[in-house]
């Protein structure tokens, strides 16, 4: 039988997160006002999406320190437990796109590109990070969130659908029929963000070779793929921040040969 | 040798190669992504919520977050979407909809984390006690306008809806009475907006009885001119006191006597020896 128990608490906590975001507009439970760009806990303490913030300071604008403190609280709490948690826990984007790869696995679509060729297109992230902050730089104005999705996203659930849901509609399509994980596992900035802030974070996933049957089920179910060079080869943990630490590998590995450690981050082990 | 030097070559060319391959992208990208942030930025039609700053740093500071939105009791924020004419995800008003209610406390602006909402832009500092006091009379979210034309109070028609709509009754908007020569017994009850009162909220264009509102409110910014520092109001005592910030100093100035007086010296005029 298949072993869902990471993807369904992944979702738990996804949705719990939008509940409680989108209970603050529906219901008026002020307990997380704001959206992915900016919450308001309990009306007492602001966190801030420090990719944004850059992009604030990036147009020349020194915003309040609410923001700067709130941000700085976003980038240790992930930088400590795994920077992109984010991505696979708590993003509502991550539905989305996680919706299109079910889609195109059920309905057998073969994408343009294949998954294994995208290997080239993964640092693409990292360009557009930082060209998200030269364009601030340069047009004053916050590059990225002219055209977040995640926010369109969510813009979408509380103010009904516009046209800004034609780039949430676009990465959904270009990761069902272009590319999978065309989105989140090659574009993002944000996804970028929190793979360079997590490279010493704590949370990683060990795999432990001699269990391993090289069924590679592991391998077709990881949005990032180039970070699973070990699986079979040797024992140890995934090195790359790039893992969004979705446990997805986790869940379908039938052979006890992967699961979550916390490491030491002083000894590394 | 010869051999090593080749593929020495080889690989510095196609890694300059790849290099300027890669800025080709990036440049690519950039100009895609550009246009959209600049086609984007050129929308100064929004109203901000009170305490906003200037609309050039508001549309930078703000993160758009939509706290002041869902703090907002009347509904009447909005972040904007797509097609709203202005930066998507910014905090903005439609008056003819929901016009500011000119809370009192003001819960929108406190919320604001980024700054992009000023406390300082709607408060007043008491001198003696040194405390901070919210007064939305302040904001300035905006400038009401009259279009005289399809006003029927400048048709004779007595409405006062704007004048009674309005929070800051006789200050923001005042009646101007005036003799309605056309049947000479009745008056024209004008309405009239006095800029420097009006806060921008819009209760005004909500209220306006005609079809499309004969009072619109704009941005401060686009409907305002600008006198200049030249034109001084010698009547008004505080004005006058501009003259003497005055600098009267100029560089011609040093040699004003030689400049009056060189035709009386009369020296240079009977010399002959030219």
């Amino acid at each position: 039988m298949k072993n869902n128990k990471f993807l369904i608490l992944r979702r738990l906590v996804q949705l719990s997160v939008l509940f409680l975001f989108m209970s603050s507009s529906y219901l008026g439970l002020k307990i997380l006002m704001g959206n992915y760009s900016s919450a308001f806990i309990l009306e007492t303490f602001h966190l801030a999406d420090p990719y944004a913030v850059l992009q604030i300071l990036s147009t020349g604008f020194i915003p309040a320190a609410e923001l700067l403190i709130g941000a700085g609280v976003i980038v240790i709490f992930y930088a400590i437990l795994g920077g992109r948690l984010f991505c696979s826990w708590v993003c509502p984007l991550n539905m989305v796109t996680d919706a299109a790869s079910y889609l195109r696995k059920r309905l057998k679509i073969k994408p343009i590109i294949k998954k294994t060729e995208s290997k080239k297109l993964k640092k693409v992230r990292y360009y557009v990070l930082f060209l998200g902050l030269f364009l601030s730089m340069i047009f004053g104005q916050t590059a990225f969130e002219i055209i977040n999705p995640i926010s369109m996203f969510y813009r979408t659930l509380i103010f009904g659908i516009g046209f800004s849901i034609n780039i949430v509609l676009i990465v959904f399509l270009a990761d069902l029929l272009v590319l999978p994980h065309l989105w989140c596992g090659h574009i993002c900035p944000v996804g970028g963000f929190y793979s360079i802030i997590g490279k010493f974070s704590i949370l990683k996933v060990q795999h432990t070779s001699e269990n391993c049957t090289l069924c590679m089920k592991c391998k077709q179910v990881c949005p990032e793929v180039q970070v699973m060079g070990i699986i079979g080869k040797e024992t140890g943990k995934i090195k790359s921040s790039e893992c969004t630490d979705c446990a997805r590998c986790i869940d379908v590995c039938d052979d006890n040969a992967l699961h979550f450690k916390i490491i030491d981050p002083f000894t590394k082990k | 040798m010869l051999e090593y030097f080749k593929n020495k070559m080889t690989t510095r060319r196609d890694a300059l190669k790849s290099m300027f391959q890669g800025a080709g992208y990036l440049a690519l990208g950039g100009m895609f992504w550009g246009e959209l942030v600049e086609n984007a930025s050129a929308s100064p039609l929004a109203l901000r919520p009170p305490g906003a700053l200037p609309e050039n740093q508001f549309t930078k500071a703000c993160i758009k977050c939509g706290v002041c939105v869902e703090a907002c009791p009347y509904d009447t924020l909005k972040l904007a979407q797509d097609g709203d004419n202005t930066v998507v995800g910014t905090p903005h008003f439609e008056p003819r909809d929901v016009a500011c209610a000119m809370c009192t406390d003001i819960p929108c602006v406190p919320v604001c984390p980024s700054g992009a909402l000023d406390i300082n832009l709607v408060s007043v500092l008491n001198k003696e006690t040194k405390e901070q006091k919210l007064d939305i009379n302040k904001a300035k979210m905006g400038l009401a306008v009259i279009n005289k034309e399809s006003c029927v109070a400048f048709w004779g028609i007595q409405c006062d809806a704007c004048y009674r709509a309005c929070p800051l009754m006789d200050e923001a908007i005042f009646i101007d009475y005036e003799k309605n020569e056309r049947t000479g017994k009745h008056a024209y009850l004008k309405p009239v907006v006095n800029g420097d009162a009006c806060t921008g909220c819009g209760l005004c264009e909500h209220a306006c009885i005609t079809e499309q509102p004969a009072i619109k409110v704009f941005p401060v910014d686009l409907v305002t001119g600008k006198v200049g520092d030249h034109y001084i109001k010698g009547w008004e005592k505080e004005d006058e006191k501009r003259l003497k910030e005055v600098d009267e100093t100029r560089s011609d100035d040093a040699d004003v006597g030689s400049a009056m007086d060189y035709l009386n010296s009369g020296d240079d005029i009977f010399n002959d020896d030219f």
